[in-house]
């Protein structure tokens, strides 16, 4: 089959819940998921695609405050699954669903579990949450009993039944299910305290069933056949007991084997199980712990029920008293992978179990970003971005963390340098640009810029509109000097042209030299906002050629008329080449590009914005209403 | 986290309040209670508890102490001086009790109570999988005796109620029938506050009849600590002491700190900082499992730690604490000159990235790769689940560039071969 599409039968599961007492979950076995638990529905469902399942493991998802669809991966397809406001509702909704697993946190685990458990569909309820108060896990134990119903957990990854359904993330990625050949069912019954050493145990039964000096390594004794991790808190919903005794009746199961722990005295009920002959097939186990005669005083491990209050709760006390009845117990976790294999052969020997050939694994395509993480793929972005990143813990403006550009007082000018120029500037050049954004804030409500903006907020319009209705009349004529005049001056310069000269040859291409002259400034009455760009420029720019010549040029075309002054589209476009010098960070080329590129109208765009945000708001706040211009003032032709 | 002992101070100040909140006030007493430690004033401490001036005294240390006054740890009858220079004596020395030494540093003052012993009794609940059991006996104190076998008991099943008849019927034979009422009162309450406030264990011997009221002389207690989020506003603001034993070491104290500001979990306990072998275990139960492995092995004497982080740390925490452990591993050589041992363990992780886990052990291999070398460190290292193979590459890289000796397995080694190979080493 490969990788081949399958399509998902649908059929009618309602007379399929028909397993024996002791089978729990089946190949037709459906859950309910509670809470939105992405990652885990994607796991359960790759793992019933590996075993080549009929239909997907999870019936229902029950999420309050999303009710829908969710949409998830079967093998290479997408299917959907409904999510339900309650359980009540997905459990009436799915009664072949028989299993709930219940991923609510320790606070709220105790009142979704009751919910379930009180469902007649409900067969099963894992716990996932650790941390949940233990009275209240001993209502959710007594009320499952009373209902004739198993729990599992809390606090634990759940269990898995061999190449037919998991509970959640349990056995880990899907590489390591089909290492481990959980994806075929198997002869070994396993229960175990702890979550995280199931994986390995499950590895160590998969190493333990190939046969000694068999080539084929496809050919090999049934693996697990169920694994159930009951959980480490003091009162668990079903114990390693409760399980072993079940699992013991599945004929399936030729061995079983259990990791106990230190505290609580489960595994003596254990111990009497193997002497009365309620448990008969081998029992390998071990009781971890038997190191905490090394500590001083007490010592509580990590889980809850990890703990001896008494001398008979030691590990070393109970593997005694599980060895003496008779159970397979190692000399340390060391001996364990050993042991199970030597009652692997000794079953074999007594052909209890046959070799079975080991069928290919389903491919489970896998997601991209695993692929890529694991150097599988490789695909060329679409993007490429170098002034700022905010994947890492903290923002950066090129690769300077926001709380240094903030801790440092960067301001305006210094965040413009790291974004724009990709530097950290002098004091002189990051002021130098502060001063530009201020005094391009705003020119007044009559020029283009600030008047769109007005007409669009008396036109209702919201804030971005109007001001980005603004904002589009920059350009050659509004604003777009700045740009024209530092082109200009600077060609003028680099080619090494006299003030004369370059007057002379704009007047035969033709065209007014941008950055000089005024509609209503001259000399006699100058613009207050060059002399302040003057005097900055003059006293930081060392020396500041560019605007030097073009002081020179307004010296000779103030001459022929008064008003044709350097003006402030002029002082910027000039002095602003200046300041790039004068900072010793750039090399002419690269000033040369900042030039072509445009960044002075950039420098305008974000000043005026002030401006034209201030003119949206000043409409609004004065309730302006619509504005129609007069005929009077249009001349009609 | 688990049960967790508190303090007889706060006990007393708790149990005594919820007994008038759960309908005891008139037959309890309020418990008067001071505590005294590093940082107590008196004079402060006077002014909140003005008996202390005028009452004769109790005093012992409270720090979860058993048999204190076989350990000649109690001043019965004493005024407030004879008090405070009986603390001052014993402030921040160290004993040894039943072979943990520690420091002595909090002690519990209360007014001294003469009573005959008629008047005292024994009260206890515990619970148990199927219920709560409460035990009753009609003698109380230090010289009860075997309490298990002769207490009488009632229980109190998870699903069922407290039977206010039985209180009488099953627990108080043996009362004087004046005593009676007071009695039944009291335990109903007793019970009550336990269920409600998250108690798991809570013994009171004894609890001495004094003017138709009951007084608590004696209380040990211990809480579920997982029911805080339920139960913390009945219990107010206290803190859960460490068990009594030696200080702990500024190291395990930096990597608690780590892992209380941290989601994954990162625990050290140094259990001999001059011994040769030294763990870093990945995951809970896997850490159990080498150190048991440690110790079945015989070599438990020269087991250095006990420790494991798991929950996904970042790159940054497990290089914090790989390099607390190297820090400590390579302060000097093995006195003998034998090789210092680490193994670097784990099981099959889940879903976390093995090689980015191991990322920072191995920058803090680079950093220490002249010290570990100094000490002639061999190191092992067994691991599998996502990404292992990179990791496991990775580790094997360092080893050949700094030229420390790294054994690296993955998952089709035994877990704990590493321990055997160690201790051949």
């Amino acid at each position: 089959m490969g990788n081949a599409k399958r399509k998902i039968e649908k059929r009618d599961m309602s007379e399929t819940n028909t397993a024996p007492e002791y089978e729990l979950f089946h190949e037709n076995t459906q859950a309910i998921i509670f809470n939105y638990q992405t990652k885990a529905i994607q796991r359960m469902l790759d793992f019933d695609y590996a075993c080549r399942r009929k239909t997907p493991s999870v019936a229902a998802i029950v999420y309050a405050s999303r009710p829908g669809y969710h949409k998830c991966f079967w093998g290479s397809e997408e299917i959907m699954i409904p999510i339900y406001r309650t359980t009540k509702e997905a459990a009436e909704k799915h009664k072949n669903a028989d299993v709930f697993i219940n991923f609510a946190s320790f606070r709220s685990s105790y009142e979704s579990s009751l919910e379930a458990l009180e469902q007649p569909s409900i067969r099963t309820v894992a716990i996932i949450a650790e941390g949940i108060p233990e009275r209240k896990s001993r209502l959710l134990v007594a009320k499952a009993k009373e209902l004739g119903k198993w729990m599992i957990g809390p606090a634990t990854v759940g269990g898995i039944k061999a190449g037919k359904f998991k509970i959640g993330n349990t056995a880990g990625s899907i590489e390591n299910i089909i290492d481990t050949r959980l994806y075929v069912p198997g002869c070994v019954g396993f229960v175990s305290k702890s979550g995280g050493m199931s994986n390995e145990l499950y590895n160590t039964i998969s190493l333990a069933c190939r046969i000694d000096g068999e080539e084929d390594d496809t050919l090999a004794y049934p693996a697990l056949n169920e694994g159930i991790a009951v959980g480490g808190d003091s009162y668990p919903g079903s114990t390693l007991y409760d399980h072993l005794i079940r699992i013991e009746k599945n004929p399936e199961v030729k061995m079983l084997v259990a990791l106990g722990e230190v505290g609580g005295d489960g595994e003596y009920q254990i111990a009497e199980a193997i002497k009365s002959g309620e448990i008969t097939k081998p029992l390998v186990m071990w009781v971890m712990g038997t190191c905490s005669t090394l500590f001083p005083g007490e010592v509580q491990f990590g889980h809850a029920g990890a703990r001896a209050d008494a001398e008979e709760e030691t590990a070393h006390a109970k593997n005694k008293a599980l060895k003496e009845a008779g159970a397979i117990v190692p000399n340390s976790f060391d001996d364990l992978g050993d042991i199970i294999k030597g009652v692997y052969n000794d079953l074999a020997s007594k052909k209890v179990i046959e070799p079975v050939k080991i069928p290919e694994a389903v491919v489970v395509p896998i997601d991209i970003q695993d692929a890529q993480k694991q150097g599988l793929i490789r695909k060329p972005t679409n993007f490429v971005s170098t002034i700022s990143d905010d994947r890492g813990e903290e923002l950066t403006y090129n690769g300077v963390p926001i709380s240094k550009v903030v801790g440092e007082g960067y301001g305006i000018g210094g965040t413009l340098g790291l974004l724009w120029f990709k530097r950290e500037l002098p004091k002189f050049a990051s002021d130098y640009l502060e001063l530009i954004l201020v005094l391009t804030a705003d020119h007044g409500p009559a020029v283009s810029g600030a008047h769109n903006t007005i007409v669009a907020a008396r036109a209702g319009k919201d804030l971005v509109s109007a001001v980005a209705s603004g904002m589009l009349t920059i350009g050659p004529r509004f604003g777009g000097a700045i740009d024209g005049a530092s082109q200009r001056f600077k060609r003028a310069i680099d080619e090494g042209l006299k003030p004369e000269a370059f007057i002379d040859s704009m007047k035969k291409e033709g065209i007014p030299i941008p950055g000089i002259g005024h509609r209503v400034k001259s000399l006699s009455n100058p613009d207050k906002r060059v002399e302040l760009l003057k005097n900055y420029a003059l006293e930081h720019f060392g020396a500041a050629k560019h605007i030097k010549f073009a002081m020179e040029v307004e010296q000779l075309t103030t001459k022929k008329k008064g008003n044709l002054i350097l003006n402030v589209d002029g002082a910027i476009g000039t002095s602003f080449i200046d300041m790039l010098v004068a900072t010793g960070c750039f090399d002419d080329k690269e000033i040369q590009r900042f030039v072509d590129l445009g960044f002075l109208n950039g420098l305008f765009l974000v000043g005026r914005c002030m401006g034209m945000v201030g003119h949206f708001m000043d409409q609004g706040n004065l309730e302006q209403a619509l504005y129609r211009h007069p005929w009077d003032d249009i001349t009609y032709m | 986290m688990a049960h967790r002992a508190i303090r007889e101070f706060d006990g007393k100040k708790m149990v005594s309040d919820l007994l008038a909140k759960f309908g005891a006030e008139e037959v309890a007493h309020s418990n008067r209670v001071a505590q005294v430690n590093e940082d107590t004033e008196y004079a402060f401490l006077v002014e909140e508890n003005p008996w202390l001036e005028t009452e004769k005294l109790v005093v012992k240390p409270d720090q979860l102490i058993k048999r204190r006054g076989n350990n000649n740890l109690l001043l019965l009858n004493a005024d407030f001086p004879e008090v405070r220079a009986w603390i001052d004596e014993r402030m921040n020395k160290e004993i040894t009790i039943d072979d943990v030494t520690g420091v002595i540093n909090n002690f519990v003052i209360e007014p001294f109570i003469p009573h005959e012993a008629s008047d005292e009794y024994y009260v206890a609940i515990h619970s148990e999988r199927d219920g709560d059991e409460i035990l009753f006996y009609k003698e109380g104190g230090v010289d009860v005796g075997d309490i298990d076998a002769k207490a009488n008991r009632l229980k109190v099943p998870v699903l069922g109620q407290l039977d206010e008849d039985k209180i009488e019927s099953e627990l108080l034979g043996g009362v004087p029938s004046e005593r009676i009422a007071v009695l039944k009162q009291f335990i109903s309450s007793l019970f009550k506050l336990y269920a409600e406030a998250g108690f798991v264990y809570l013994e009171i011997n004894p609890a001495v009849y004094l003017e138709d009221k009951i007084i608590l002389l004696d209380l040990a207690a211990k809480l579920d600590d997982t029911a805080e989020f339920e139960c913390g506003k009945l219990w107010g603001s206290f803190q859960f002491p460490a068990g009594f034993g030696r200080k702990s070491m500024r190291a395990e104290r930096h990597i608690a700190r780590l892992d209380s500001q941290s989601g994954a979990s990162l625990k050290l306990t140094i259990l001999n900082q001059k011994a040769r072998i030294w763990t870093m275990v990945a995951g809970g139960g896997a850490s159990v499992v080498y150190t048991d492995t440690i110790a079945d092995l015989g070599a438990g004497e020269e087991l250095a730690n006990y420790g494991e982080y798991s929950g996904n740390p970042s790159d940054e925490e497990s290089y914090e604490y790989a390099k607390t452990i190297l820090e400590l591993m390579t302060a000097e050589p093995d006195p003998e000159g034998k090789p210092k041992i680490l193994i670097v363990g784990g099981g099959i992780a889940n879903f976390t990235d093995v090689a980015k886990t191991f990322s920072g052990i191995i920058r803090a291999f680079r950093e220490y790769g002249d010290q570990l070398k100094a000490v002639d460190a061999k190191i092992f290292v067994r691991r599998g689940g996502p990404n292992y193979k990179v990791g496991l590459e990775r580790m094997r890289e360092v080893g050949d560039q700094i030229g420390l000796p790294i054994e690296v397995y993955g998952p089709e080694t035994h877990m704990t071969k590493i321990v055997n190979l160690g201790l051949a080493a």
